[in-house]
């Protein structure tokens, strides 16, 4: 039939999730099980996915299990993947809404004919189950689950996208409003955080966990028992009333907090929750092939899956790093300073590397509170069970202190992490060359200090290398490596190694003034900050980019960073770059008032403006409205970017766009910044260009 | 150096006279069960399936048979391989104790003693409980011919052809049928086809009584071409069989021979498993005892005719308890080769129809995956036991490549002397 090839050509490269029935015995069940296994023919590295060729696949599947005339029907994975949802690739090459909405429906009338079969319906969730690969599982009458099962979530909100294949309505009458919001909105906004299939057994969403070695036969004799009235199925009475309004009311809030109502998508979930009280499937099932048709063809939904993309493939293989052959091999590492980051550093290095990390300082007694807070560090991860006794004594082990700096002559690696002030980085790295190998790396975790110019007094220049991480370091996955003027290959490779050791996810930037998440941050607050100083009220100014969804207002942004480093990291900036970065004496009185924070709480419990704040800021007679503060934000935003992009600070604008995703928390649905400045005009306006070819971050032109 | 005679026999002093002598313990073979037996080969049923798994499914299969056996009370996971490498190998036993999520603290073994590896499991693991080494046992074995072919990475040593230890033959198991004919030429190939047609018979009637299947422990089975299937039943039955259909068969070894894949059993995947205790442990816990270890024996033959090996591992056995053949009341003996069935019957003078010999029929029609075939016989010989209360004792029997055969006596803990019928 064309129509169904013209389907299945939507998705030009399609990796074709196949699905086989077998008819089975199971021990126990008169007539037959349909056993129907969902196969991309790839190992769990590439887990199966559906785009229209495999649904199309899974219907005719259905069809040749339904002609049986089983006993039961059940639905399974290939090894350690049960689905996981739709093709995003194929998503994102989609132009036309028709195709968005054809893709919708077709979900919908597949995944429905396990829903209303008269044959009794199961899900053996073997292994991951995601999005469209739960909505399956939950489309099915019973599900069982292994208890081996790491991934099990409904991540559509996190991408800018909701579970349009069923989820909405099938989860909240299976589980209740309340816990739905919880696993559609709360967890995926959270971070994309995923269920134990323990934790979702006692939800409801499975019916049995089962062991994972004998998992599948297990299910099947499950399945045959509750087919035979043996085995008793049950399920919780759902609170249609004033616990569903509760759930609506909670979903909102959460939602007006994480997106402020920036991702369409998530603020739809919302919606079609709430019309999931109905239990019309008719209704709901309609109301979603709609939704998900638009959000298809959103550009903020194109913005998440490129921002996806980044975050799985990008970060993974740094643009422009060297062959990783050249890397050279790091058992021993030293770390200059014995402060709170060289702790931080010391402990990263010791769990992630798990070889020898040596603590320096000025004094012992330094020396010694820096291991001490090593080894507590440690003990508080043994307490949280994320470390064994034997694992305990191991790193402990591993992490000492020396005044002595002959203890690093055998160390392949040294970062410092000093006074942020250049002669005293340079004084450090010099005394250190007189104790090291000619080819030990010489890292600094500055923030904002020239690379080359630490290194320009070095016997060996080559070895330096920046290795910038954003606090706190163990959680933020940031980590910018900065090639200085003369850092050699074997060391940039060497830092990229290390950085991929310690699990963060490594962009090559060269060696400019703040690199790029500080500097665009910094010329983004500086903005706003300006337009406080010349008469825009706080209120105004820090209200301005909440459309965004930013995780946090401008003001928040300054606490939260310093203000102290803040102004720090402005002088720099101001020094190189006197016409762009200005430089407030407003913020200077406030940091040397020692406040740090515009906002305090009234004794109403409102937030206000510190009273101490409004009167050291003396502020100009020139307000600007909401929208002039953002329009001034990111026309400077824009301009920053492409003059970094001229200067060659990173290879690429998606550079840009992943640190700002993973080192200053930007959501998706911007994707980074430059999706979001393209869509918004900005970059045509300011630069005359896009940063992005319509169709990269966007619905392209059609 | 030979140590001092007078060592063993003064019982006064040093650490093994600590105590008491000790008297041997009652071992008592608990349960069996085993997984469906395969077809080796790429379209065989466990193509895609590990052999680790499979006898995972055995051991587990039996706990949850017995809730009453707290798994660490188990001392040993005894577990049998011809071929110990890939996913027979890790030291097969401590690999699947593992993987079958038995505690830690639980111990296993690899051991091979080619086809009768799961015996050799049985007998090892009831010497230890017999001299208190274990209270209880896990005994079994796994053999993927599919993975694992017949002298997979097997390298002879040339001094048995240099020095005539053995005629090349000896290392091929179906000529070495064939050297059984030459040896007994009252084995004809009539005889043969007829033996193994009444095995398939037997099997197909034991099968259609539900007796075959209350054994068997599923496994899911992986294709990526098919999807998952569950093995539920044997795959290597041929119902239907009779002696005129099997008469007009290849025979392999030898041109115009006798030996055909008809009236031997086949190439197969499998696994097999038993618990076996010390018999007060297991009226303690309350296990139920499904047959009374008497005795054992291995003995070793020629080479070049392995298939007599049951006769005079059969006679050892017999000797060592006092017992004759006339006392034997039920036969599980391995139908590696219907011509190997029929020397040892001929031997005792059994008749080849006998109703006590493999009442289900044997590996002829089930198969036999090497190392696992001997707990099968066990498992089955207790279940006829449980039928036969005036049954005492019964044998389990079966030749071993490369010239030996092995016996276990059993007895029927249900043997009731008033119950009527055959002894």
């Amino acid at each position: 039939m064309s129509t169904e090839t013209d389907f299945a050509a939507l998705f030009p490269d399609e990796v074709v999730t196949e699905a086989r029935t077998r008819l089975v015995d199971v021990p126990g069940l008169s007539g037959k099980l349909a056993l129907v296994t969902i196969d991309n023919g790839h190992d769990h590295t590439k887990p199966s996915t559906f785009g229209p060729a495999g649904l199309s696949a899974l219907d005719k599947a259905l069809d040749e299990a339904f002609a049986a005339e089983p006993a039961a029907i059940a639905v399974t994975g290939k090894p350690f993947v049960f689905a996981v949802g739709a093709d995003l690739s194929g998503i994102g090459q989609l132009t036309e809404r028709a195709h968005a909405h054809r893709i919708a429906k077709t979900g919908h009338d597949v995944f429905r004919r396990l829903t209303e079969s008269r044959i009794p319906t199961f899900a053996f969730v073997n292994g991951a189950a995601l999005g469209g690969g739960l909505e399956l599982a939950l489309s099915c009458h019973y599900r069982t689950v292994a208890d081996n099962v790491s991934a099990i979530a409904f991540p559509e909100c996190f991408l800018g996208l909701f579970p349009g294949w069923g989820g909405t309505q099938l989860l909240p009458n299976l589980i209740g409003a309340d816990q739905a919001v919880s696993v559609i909105l709360e967890n995926s906004l959270n971070q994309n955080k995923m269920l134990k299939p323990g934790k979702a057994t006692g939800m409801g969403i499975f019916d049995v966990e089962l062991e994972s070695p004998d998992f599948l036969e297990e299910s099947a004799r499950w399945a045959a028992r509750v087919v035979n009235g043996e085995q008793t199925v049950r399920r919780p009475e759902i609170d249609r009333g004033q616990a569903w309004d509760e759930a609506i009311n909670r979903a909102r809030e959460l939602v007006a907090s994480k997106t402020h109502g920036a991702s369409p998508a998530v603020d739809k979930a919302v919606e079609l929750i709430d019309l999931a009280r109905n239990g019309d499937l008719d209704e709901g099932y309609a109301a979603e092939t709609e939704a998900l048709a638009d959000a298809l063809m959103s550009d903020e939904l194109r913005a998440g899956l490129y921002a996806f993309d980044l975050t799985q493939k990008r970060a993974k293989k740094p643009a422009g790093a060297p062959d990783k052959s050249l890397a050279r091999d790091v058992n021993k590492v030293g770390v200059v300073g014995a402060g709170l980051m060289a702790g931080q550093l010391a402990l990263l290095f010791a769990r992630r590397l798990e070889v020898p990390v040596v603590l320096t300082d000025v004094d012992q007694e330094r020396i010694d509170k820096g291991v001490a807070y090593v080894h507590g560090e440690i003990d508080k991860l043994a307490e949280k069970g994320r470390l064994s006794a034997d694992g305990v004594n191991r790193i402990k082990d591993l992490v000492t202190g020396s005044l002595d700096k002959r203890a690093f002559a055998d160390a392949d690696f040294i970062i410092e992490a000093v006074f942020e002030e250049m002669s005293v980085k340079r004084q450090v790295f010099g005394e250190l060359e007189q104790h090291i190998s000619s080819e030990a790396v010489l890292a600094t975790n500055t923030s904002s200090l020239s690379i080359s110019e630490m290194g320009a007094e070095l016997d060996h220049p080559e070895r330096v290398v920046g290795f910038h991480f954003f606090n706190p370091v163990a959680v933020l996955p940031l980590l910018e490596i900065v090639r200085g003027e003369r850092t050699d290959d074997a060391t940039l490779a060497t830092a990229f190694a290390v950085g991929k050791k310690l699990k963060k996810s490594c962009v090559l930037v060269a060696d400019a003034p703040a690199f790029v998440v500080n500097r665009l941050l910094t010329r983004f607050l500086g903005e706003v900050i300006a337009s406080v100083d010349e008469g825009t009220p706080f209120e105004v100014a820090d209200r301005a980019l909440e459309p965004l969804g930013l995780p946090m207002s401008p003001m928040v942004l300054l606490q939260l960073v310093g203000p102290a480093i803040a102004q720090h990291v402005n002088e720099t900036m101001h020094a190189a770059y006197p016409d762009r970065f200005g430089l407030s004496d407003n913020l200077q009185r406030f940091v040397e008032a020692g406040k740090t924070s515009v906002w305090t709480t009234a004794e109403a419990g409102n937030q206000i403006v510190d009273p101490e704040v409004a009167e050291l800021w003396k502020q100009g007679d020139a307000p600007l409205s909401e929208e002039q503060v953002r329009d001034r934000a990111l026309r400077a935003l824009a301009e920053e970017a492409r003059i970094m992009l001229d200067e060659d600070v990173v290879v690429e604008a998606p550079d840009l766009d992943l640190c700002m995703l993973l080192g200053a928390g930007w959501p998706f649905w911007l994707g980074g910044i430059t999706p979001y400045l393209d869509r918004a005009g900005y970059s045509e306006s300011v630069n005359g260009e896009r940063f992005l070819e319509p169709g990269v971050a966007s619905v392209p032109n059609s | 150096m030979a140590a001092p005679a007078s060592a063993s026999a003064d019982t006064s002093s040093g650490p093994a006279s600590a105590g008491a002598p000790r008297a041997p313990r009652n071992v008592v073979f608990v349960d069996g069960v085993r997984t469906p037996f395969g077809k080796a080969g790429p379209k065989g049923m466990y193509a895609e399936t590990r052999a680790d798994d499979m006898i995972v499914k055995v051991i587990r299969e039996l706990l949850r048979r017995h809730p009453e056996l707290p798994p660490e009370r188990i001392d040993e996971v005894a577990v049998a391989a011809t071929t110990q490498i890939g996913d027979q190998g890790l030291t097969i036993g401590r690999n699947a104790a593992l993987l079958a999520g038995l505690p830690k603290s639980v111990p296993g073994f690899a051991i091979d003693r080619m086809c009768a590896g799961a015996m050799t499991a049985v007998t090892t693991t009831a010497g230890g409980i017999g001299i208190g080494g274990y209270d209880i046992a896990f005994a079994g074995g796994v053999e993927h011919m599919g993975n694992h072919p017949m002298g997979e990475g097997v390298d002879p040593n040339p001094r048995f052809v240099s020095d005539n230890l053995v005629d090349s033959s000896a290392l091929v198991m179906g000529s070495t049928a064939e050297n059984l004919h030459d040896r007994f030429p009252k084995l004809t190939k009539q005889r043969t086809d007829a033996y193994a047609a009444l095995s398939q018979q037997r099997y197909e009637a034991a099968a259609e009584a539900g007796k075959i299947a209350a054994d068997l422990a599923p496994v899911a089975t992986r294709s990526g071409e098919h999807g998952w299937g569950l093995a539920t039943a044997d795959e290597p039955p041929r119902p239907g069989t009779t002696a005129e259909s099997l008469e007009g068969l290849k025979t392999p070894f030898r041109p115009h021979g006798r030996v055909t894949p008809g009236n031997s059993a086949g190439l197969n995947d499998g696994a097999t498993g038993c618990v076996v205790a010390d018999e007060h442990t297991a009226r303690e816990l309350g296990l139920p005892v499904g047959m009374r270890m008497v005795g054992y024996s291995f003995a070793g033959v020629e080479p070049e005719v392995m298939g007599v090996g049951p006769v005079p591992a059969t006679e050892k056995a017999l000797k060592r308890a006092g017992l004759t053949i006339d006392d034997i009341g039920l036969f599980e003996i391995n139908e590696a080769f219907a011509v190997q069935v029929l020397a040892f019957l001929d031997h005792f003078g059994i008749a080849e129809d006998d109703e006590r010999v493999n009442p289900w029929g044997g590996a002829i029609a089930c198969g036999h995956p090497l190392a696992s075939s001997g707990v099968r016989l066990m498992t089955q010989l207790s279940r006829h036991f449980a039928e036969h209360p005036e049954v005492r004792y019964g044998i389990t029997t079966m030749c071993v490549g490369f010239g030996m055969g092995g016996t276990v006596i059993w007895e029927n803990p249900h043997h009731d002397e008033t119950a009527g019928g055959a002894k």
